[in-house]
């Protein structure tokens, strides 16, 4: 009998010690089988000892393009810069351009600096955190121009090539033209 | 006499009041002058210049001490032409910027340039020091409940204790067990149902970013940085270009930023961590190729048996990234917000609705879906988010 109410005793302060084991926020809980939650292979952010750089993700060889990527061949320059001004047309036919789609991508990317409107007034200007946007109508801009400065970025705007796709970046350049044609009315 | 006096006593004071007026419109007008120049240097100039130090371009400040009036008219307006008639002045200074040349401006008149001179020779307004103090109020009176709670657990377990040891009454000790099991199984369950449920988990990172100053203050959108989250299963962490796309600019934080529990030292210390990683020379303004990563702890983890998509939830759905991760914008320090357990994840499921207009593609699967359910709305259960094979495969 009294083998028994030790052993529940002993039962019962073990399992108050685990519940209130748990007050350390910066540290995770412990896991059942934490074999099923982590597989052998790589996590694309996982830490690796054998690879260059210590990391799992690799930077692609150079030269190499993505699956579904078309390589972009005005270089990063300022002869670059103005071949793509006077060359570089859209790929994207009327029907593919929307500008709803557009409208949201400048309002995740762009809007902070360069305003709703594209007058340069964003809330970052506004803040006095970020200065020196300029106006899309006081600048002499082309969709080739406006694409090269988003693969690239030019002056303190830095490239936003890695945000967005090369669709979505037409995407954008269009929305771009849109904002300038009506600041210019 | 008494009138002459009178006269020359009046006179004085109308030509002291003009005197004063003149001087005060001076004034006005200098001030007015840098005012002016001040918005025309943040709309033109501020992209490449900085009054008190180097970016893309050379520091401004004081600019009428180095160079002509007449000159810096000419260069702003445009500086090619002037490159071109042989100034030996604008060919060093392009020279010395590796021939990259400025925009030219010549939408600026000679009074805008004027004031924007007047602006860069003014000494920089220094802002007034907000007293940033807040008192630090907290009284702390948990403390105390958790010692009550302590002091009644300990004195029920010494009656137990005592029942089963002492007492010869059989009624009491059988009580005494059933206490026992009930308590061994409310905390038996609570501990196993917190295995592998992190919520809350805020561990410390290596740099200290704040949610609450990029996405809370400055109003940064969640997917400018998180940009993967619309196509992928994974919503991304930003690599350093990202960070470096606004921080090439911005190497410290301003005095308001500052809190009472982090000071101005301490953010600005974070960012030169980032510079660090990113391989950044903040004294030259060019990459030194010497980068690396940046061991960011991991928050939220959903086990690898469960599958779980960014880009089905953000883009097709369309929600909100706090319907999941709670108010981020807020967060000093991230914390996971939500259990991320199975029953989270089917509770929202039967909830949600599934968008129907505008859905011309599956118009006729959500009819037909209405239909065999009966009811007007479909959820996303019905659409299959409760079958296991959507996140277990």
């Amino acid at each position: 009998m009294k083998n028994t109410i030790y052993k529940l005793f002993t039962l019962l302060t073990f399992v108050v010690a685990l519940t209130s084991c748990s007050e350390d926020k910066t540290k995770p809980t412990s896991r059942y089988m934490p074999d099923m939650y982590t597989s052998v292979a790589y996590e694309p952010y996982g830490e690796n000892n054998v690879l260059p750089s210590g990391m799992d993700s690799q930077a692609p060889v150079s030269g190499a393009i993505a699956r579904g990527q078309v390589p972009y061949d005005y270089e990063d320059s300022i002869d670059g810069y103005e071949a793509a001004k006077k060359k570089l047309k859209s790929p994207l036919s009327v029907h593919e351009l929307s500008s709803e789609k557009g409208k949201s991508l400048y309002g995740i990317y762009c809007v902070v600096c360069h305003g709703k409107k594209g007058d340069g007034q964003g809330y970052l200007v506004k803040r006095e955190k970020f200065l020196g946007i300029p106006n899309y109508k006081d600048r002499d801009i082309t969709e080739g121009s406006i694409y090269h400065v988003l693969m690239y970025g030019k002056n303190l705007m830095g490239s936003h090539s890695s945000q967005l796709t090369r669709e979505e970046r037409w995407q954008v350049v269009n929305y771009v033209q849109t904002l300038r044609n009506n600041l210019l009315k | 006499m008494k009138s002459v006096q009178k006269h020359s006593q009046i006179s004085r004071l109308v030509y002291a009041t003009l005197a004063f007026l003149f001087i005060f419109t001076m004034n006005l007008s200098a001030q007015a002058d840098a005012t002016a120049g001040k918005s025309l240097f943040n709309a033109n100039c501020a992209a490449c210049h900085k009054l008190d130090k180097k970016l893309v371009g050379p520091a401004l400040g004081k600019i009428s001490e180095r160079r002509e009036m007449e000159w810096l008219k000419a260069w702003i307006k445009d500086n090619n032409a002037l490159r071109a008639s042989g100034d030996a002045d604008a060919i060093a200074i392009y020279e010395e910027y590796k021939g990259s040349p400025m925009t030219a401006f010549p939408q600026l008149s000679d009074t805008d340039i004027e004031n924007l001179v007047a602006y860069m020779d003014a000494d920089p307004v220094k802002k007034a020091g907000v007293a940033q103090m807040v008192a630090v109020e907290e009284v702390k009176e948990e403390g105390s409940s958790v010692w009550i709670t302590y002091t009644v657990l300990f004195i029920i377990l010494a009656l137990i204790l005592w029942v089963y040891l002492k007492s010869n009454n059989g009624f009491l000790k059988i009580v005494a067990t059933i206490i026992v099991l009930l308590n061994i199984a409310y905390f038996g369950f609570t501990a196993l149902l917190e295995v592998g449920v992190d919520q809350g988990y805020q561990p410390v990172q290596p740099i200290a970013f704040s949610h609450r100053i990029h996405a809370g203050e400055n109003k940064i959108d969640c997917q400018y940085c998180h940009s993967a989250a619309k196509h992928s299963k994974s919503s991304g962490i930003p690599s350093t270009n990202i960070c470096m796309n606004c921080h090439k600019n911005i190497a410290e934080v301003s005095e308001e930023t500052a809190t009472a529990e982090y000071s101005k030292a301490f953010y600005d210390g974070e960012i030169q961590k980032l510079y660090k990683a990113a391989g950044w020379d903040a004294e030259n303004l060019e990459y030194t190729g010497e980068s690396e990563p940046i061991k960011w702890i991991r928050i939220h983890n959903l086990p690898d048996f469960a599958y779980y998509n960014h880009s089905q939830h953000v883009t097709v759905a369309g929600l909100k990234c706090q319907k999941c991760h709670g108010p981020v914008e807020e967060m000093e320090e991230v914390y996971q917000y939500s259990p991320l357990t199975m029953g989270w994840c089917i509770d929202c499921h039967k909830e949600t609705q599934v968008k129907m207009e505008g859905n011309g593609y599956y118009k006729n699967i959500h009819e037909e879906l209405s239909k065999k359910y009966g009811v007007d709305k479909v959820t996303a259960a019905q659409m299959g988010g409760k079958e296991c094979g959507k996140c277990h495969y």
